[in-house]
C-alpha cells in the first residue's frame, strides 16, 4: 500500500508538470491577451506593460520562469488584472470560502443521496422508491443556473428569511442557498447510482445467505449491502468532491460568496494568465489527489483489490 | 502677465455655499439611517487611482480621494483640492491654487507636491499603468516622450511653484482641459504610503487617501464598505455614516435583492424598465448616459471587404436599420435611436442636421434598396456580409434584429458571436467586416467622440480616412467655438459613413426614493458619495 501511494504521488509530478505546460500554451494561444480592451493602448504603453509584467519574453522563457517561481518561492505569480494582488491571494481569499460551502455541499449530498438511493432500493417499486426516484430526476434535470434565481426570488424576495448573497464569514443564512443550489445535483446522481447498485447487491448471493441464516433486516442492510454497493459510488465522490470545493461558478456568480469559482472564469475570460494557471494547478493537483484517496479507500471497503 | 480666470461655476457655487458637499434643500429632514448600499457588476480591479481603469472603480476612488476639482450634481466644474486656477496667456500654462485646509487620512497636509508625484507616477513607464494615454490626452508637456521611454519622467510638465501651487505645462491649448481633471487617473497619491508598502498600498488599513471616505473592507468578489473620513478638509458635511457596494455579477440577482431591500441602487437589466416603471413609478429611473453605440464598418483598403469600400453600400445599411424598433421593443429603457455619433446630450454640443434622420423608416428603406442596386446588389446578386459581435444577451437581440432589417434589403448577413477578448483582438486587427462597438465619453465634450474617426485615432478600428476630418477637429482645438467644425464632422460621418450609429445610452435603474445628491443629471454620470444622502419619508 505504501509503495503504491508512493508511486502514484511520483506520477502526480510529471502529470501536473505536462498540465500546467499545455493550459500555458492553450492560454497564450487563445486570441487578446491581459490588456486587450475596448479602447486600444498605445504601443508604447502596451510594451510597458508587457515588460512589466514580462510577457515581452519568449513563451519558453515566461513558462520557465513560471515555473521556477513556483517551485523555488511557491508563488504563482501577480494577476495582470486584479493588480493590487497576487495569484496567491487571490487563491487564499478565496479558496476557502469555497472549500467551506463545497464541502457542507458535499456532505449534505452524500447523506441525504445515500439515504434516498438506499431507501429506495429496499423498497423497491413501492411509493417510497417512486418518490425518491421522482425527487433525483427532478434534481438532476433543474439545472443550478435555474436553481440559484428561483432561490433567491423564494427565500429573498418572497419569504424574506434568507439574505440574497454575500459570504460574511461563512454565517450559516449565507451557506443555505449556495449549498442548495450546489448540492441537488450530485445529491441525486448519488441517489441513483447508490440505488442501482443497492438493487444488484441485494440479489446477489451472499445476501440471500444472509437473509436465510436470519440476521435482521437491519443488519443484512448495512453490514452485507451497503457496504459493497458502496463501491461505484465512492468512485464517483472523488471527483465530484473535487468538482465541489475547486467552486462553482454559478454560486460564486447568483450568490456573490467571493469563491475561486467566479474567479477562475473570469481569469479565463480576462486572459489573466497567472490567476488561470494557479486554479488549474490547484484543482489538477487535487483531482490527483483525491483519486488516490479514493484507490485507497477501495481497498480498504473491498478487501479483493489489492495493490 | 497672467490672465485671472476663475470658472463661473466656481464662483458662484464656491461663493454662496458654505461647502459643496451634500446641499440638503430646504424643507428636508434627513433620515436617521444614512446608511447606503449599492451594486456592482464585477469586483473592483484595484483601488490605486493611477492603476484603475475601469468605470465602476473611478466612482470608489472618488470617495477614497479627490483631484483638483469636482463635479456638481448637474457635471459643472467645482473646487476640490484646488479652489481655482489661472491661464497664461498663450493658453499652455495652468496655475492651480490649492486649498491649505487639505489633508490625508494620515494627517498630513495634501500639497502640490502630491500631485507632482501622481501625475509623474501615471505618466512613469515603471508603473505601467493602462491610463498613462490620459496624460496624453491631456498633452501634458513631454507626456508621450516619457511614456515611451526617450525622456526622463522629470520633464514633465508639471511643478510645485510651492506647497499649494501646482503648475502645468501643456503641449497646446486645451480648451475642454480643466474638464479634464475630474478624471480618477489625475488623482494624488500618497507617496509615503506607497513607498512603505509597495503593491500593498492600496489595502484597507494601509490606503492614504485625502476623499471623503476611507476604505474599510474590500473582499474581492464581495464587497467593499466605506465610511467617513474624519480627516476630510470638509468632513463636517459628509452625511451618509457608511457605503457599501456589493458586487452582484448577475443583474438579475442584484434586481431582486433590491426589491427584497439589500440594495438602494441597481441597474435594470435590458426589456424590463417599463414594468418596473410602472410598479415602482419613483423608483425606476432613465436617464441619458454619455455612451453611443455603433456597428463599425471595416473600410480598410486592404484588410476590409470589397462591399465595403462602396459608400453607397455603407449607406443602405445605415438607412436599413429600424432604430425605433432597437429603442422601443428591445432596450425599452428611454434610450435615444441615433443617426450621429456624439452623444446629443453632451454639454455645448448642437446636434447638427443630420438628413435621413428626419426621413421616415420607409423612405429610408427605400432609398437603401435604391442604393444598393446602384452598387450592383440585387436579388440575383445579394450582398453577403458578416457582423462580428461579443457575448451578450442584448447584442445578440439587436444584431437578430439586424439580420432582419437588412434581409428585408436583400442583404444576407451571418452573425458571428464570440467572446469579449477575441471580439477586440479582431477589431483592431481590422479581420472584422462589421463589428459591434460602443465608446463612453471621457469628458463631456463632444472632441471625446469626434476624435475617435480622425486618422491619427488608435481607436479608429475600421480605419476610416478623411483629410478634411482630421483638418476640422485639429481646427477645432484652438477654435473659440469649435461647434462649427464639429457640425461639419458628424455631417462628413453621415456623408461617408464609416459606421451605423445606432443608439445612445442611457442609464436605467432602480434607486430608493429617499436617496438624494446622486447628480443623475450629470451625463457622464459621475457622482460623490459626499454629496449623497437620504431623507425622512
Amino acid at each position: 500500500m505504501f509503495s503504491f501511494v508512493v508511486k502514484r504521488l511520483a506520477v502526480a509530478v510529471p502529470t501536473l508538470l505536462l498540465l500546467i505546460v499545455i493550459s500555458f500554451l492553450l492560454m497564450h494561444a487563445a486570441p487578446g491577451g491581459p490588456f486587450t480592451q475596448e479602447r486600444a493602448l498605445p504601443p508604447q504603453v502596451l510594451a510597458n506593460l508587457e515588460a512589466k509584467y514580462g510577457l515581452d519574453q519568449p513563451l519558453w522563457r515566461q513558462l520557465v520562469t513560471y515555473v521556477w517561481g513556483i517551485v523555488a518561492h511557491f508563488d504563482f505569480g501577480p494577476s495582470f488584472i486584479y493588480k493590487d494582488r497576487t495569484v496567491n491571494e487571490i487563491i487564499a481569499q478565496g479558496f476557502p470560502v469555497t472549500l467551506t460551502y463545497g464541502s457542507v455541499s458535499f456532505v449534505v449530498a452524500v447523506i441525504v443521496g445515500i439515504t434516498l438511493g438506499v431507501a429506495a432500493a429496499i423498497r423497491h417499486n413501492s411509493w417510497l422508491d417512486y418518490l425518491a426516484v421522482g425527487i433525483s430526476i427532478g434534481a438532476q434535470v433543474l439545472p443550478n443556473f435555474v436553481m440559484a434565481p428561483l432561490l433567491l426570488l423564494t427565500f429573498t424576495w418572497w419569504l424574506g428569511w434568507l439574505p440574497g448573497g454575500g459570504w460574511e464569514d461563512g454565517q450559516w443564512q449565507y451557506m443555505v442557498m449556495p449549498v442548495i443550489a450546489l448540492s441537488t445535483s450530485y445529491m441525486a446522481s448519488i441517489a441513483r447510482l447508490t440505488r442501482a447498485s443497492m438493487l444488484e447487491v441485494l440479489t446477489s448471493n451472499h445476501i440471500r445467505t444472509a437473509r436465510a441464516k436470519g440476521l435482521p433486516e437491519r443488519q443484512v442492510i448495512l453490514r452485507h449491502a451497503l457496504k459493497p454497493a458502496l463501491l461505484p459510488v465512492m468512485s464517483y465522490l472523488g471527483p465530484a468532491f473535487v468538482a465541489m470545493i475547486t467552486g462553482s461558478v454559478v454560486v460564486d456568480f447568483f450568490f456573490s460568496t467571493g469563491g475561486i469559482g467566479r474567479a477562475f472564469v473570469d481569469s479565463a475570460l480576462n486572459r489573466d494568465y497567472a490567476v488561470m494557471l494557479g486554479i488549474t494547478i490547484l484543482v489538477g493537483a487535487l483531482t490527483i489527489l483525491f483519486n488516490l484517496v479514493v484507490d485507497v479507500l477501495y481497498g480498504w471497503i473491498d478487501p479483493k483489490i489489492r495493490y | 502677465m497672467m490672465n485671472k480666470l476663475l470658472l463661473t461655476t466656481v464662483l458662484s457655487v464656491g461663493l454662496c455655499l458654505p461647502a459643496i458637499a451634500a446641499q440638503v434643500q430646504p424643507g428636508e429632514t434627513l433620515a436617521e439611517n444614512q446608511e447606503y448600499t449599492y451594486w456592482l457588476l464585477d469586483a473592483i480591479k484595484s483601488m490605486d487611482p493611477q492603476i484603475n481603469t475601469d468605470v465602476e472603480g473611478s466612482g470608489i476612488l472618488r470617495a477614497l480621494f479627490e483631484g483638483l476639482y469636482n463635479e456638481d450634481q448637474n457635471g459643472g466644474l467645482v473646487p476640490g483640492v484646488a479652489t481655482d486656477h489661472e491661464l497664461s496667456d498663450d493658453k499652455t500654462v495652468y496655475t492651480f491654487h490649492l486649498r491649505d485646509n487639505a489633508k490625508w487620512s494620515n494627517g498630513d497636509p495634501v500639497t502640490a507636491q502630491d500631485f507632482v508625484y501622481a501625475w509623474k507616477r501615471l505618466a512613469d513607464p515603471k508603473t505601467a499603468s493602462e491610463y498613462a494615454w490620459y496624460m496624453e490626452l491631456m498633452q501634458v508637456k513631454n507626456a508621450s516622450k516619457i511614456i515611451a521611454g526617450e525622456a526622463p519622467v522629470d520633464d514633465l510638465g508639471v511643478k510645485a511653484v510651492d506647497d499649494h501651487t501646482f503648475e502645468v505645462t501643456i503641449e497646446a491649448p486645451l480648451p475642454y482641459f480643466p474638464k479634464m481633471l475630474t478624471h480618477a487617473s489625475t488623482f494624488p497619491v500618497n507617496q509615503k504610503a506607497i513607498e512603505q508598502f509597495g503593491d500593498k498600498w492600496t489595502e484597507p488599513g494601509n490606503l492614504v487617501g485625502n476623499g471623503a471616505y476611507l476604505l474599510k473592507e474590500h473582499i474581492l468578489g464581495e464587497k467593499v464598505v466605506m465610511e467617513p473620513n474624519p480627516a476630510y478638509w470638509d468632513n463636517e458635511h459628509t452625511i451618509l455614516t457608511k457605503v457599501t457596494a456589493l458586487t452582484i455579477n448577475d443583474e438579475n440577482a442584484a434586481l431582486t435583492r433590491y426589491l427584497a431591500g439589500e440594495l438602494d441602487r441597481t441597474q435594470i437589466p435590458a426589456g424590463q424598465y417599463p414594468r418596473l416603471k410602472q410598479e415602482y413609478p419613483d423608483q425606476a429611473i432613465s436617464v441619458p448616459q454619455s455612451c453611443s453605440y455603433i456597428y463599425m464598418f471595416n473600410v480598410d483598403k486592404e484588410k476590409g471587404p470589397a462591399a465595403l469600400q462602396d459608400v453607397r453600400v455603407r449607406k443602405a445599411l445605415s438607412y436599413a436599420i429600424d432604430r425605433d424598433i432597437i429603442v422601443n421593443n428591445i432596450l425599452q429603457g428611454g434610450q435615444a435611436p441615433s443617426y450621429n455619433w456624439t452623444h446629443a446630450a453632451t454639454e455645448g454640443f448642437k446636434l447638427p442636421e443630420i438628413d435621413y434622420a428626419k426621413w421616415t423608416q420607409e423612405e429610408r428603406t427605400a432609398k437603401a434598396k435604391e442604393l444598393l442596386a446602384e452598387a450592383g446588389y440585387g436579388p440575383d446578386n445579394p450582398l453577403k456580409i458578416t457582423l462580428n459581435y461579443n457575448t451578450s444577451e442584448a447584442h445578440k437581440k439587436i444584431a437578430i434584429a439586424v439580420q432582419q432589417f437588412w434581409k428585408g434589403v436583400g442583404v444576407d448577413l451571418t452573425l458571428n458571436n464570440m467572446e469579449w477578448k477575441v471580439h477586440t483582438d479582431k477589431m483592431q486587427n481590422q479581420d472584422f467586416e462589421v463589428a459591434r462597438y460602443a465608446w463612453c465619453g471621457d469628458y463631456n465634450e463632444a472632441s471625446t467622440y469626434l476624435d475617435l474617426f480622425t486618422s491619427y485615432s488608435g481607436h479608429n478600428n475600421g480605419k476610416f480616412f478623411s483629410e478634411r476630418y482630421d483638418e476640422l477637429m485639429k481646427q477645432s482645438k484652438t477654435a473659440a467655438d469649435p461647434n462649427p467644425m464639429y457640425t461639419e464632422a458628424e455631417q462628413i460621418l453621415a456623408e461617408e459613413m464609416p459606421m451605423a450609429p445606432i443608439y445612445q445610452y442611457t442609464k436605467v435603474e432602480m434607486i430608493k426614493p429617499d436617496m438624494r445628491g446622486l447628480g443623475l443629471n450629470n451625463l457622464m454620470q459621475n457622482w460623490y458619495l459626499k454629496d449623497m444622502y437620504r431623507v425622512a419619508n
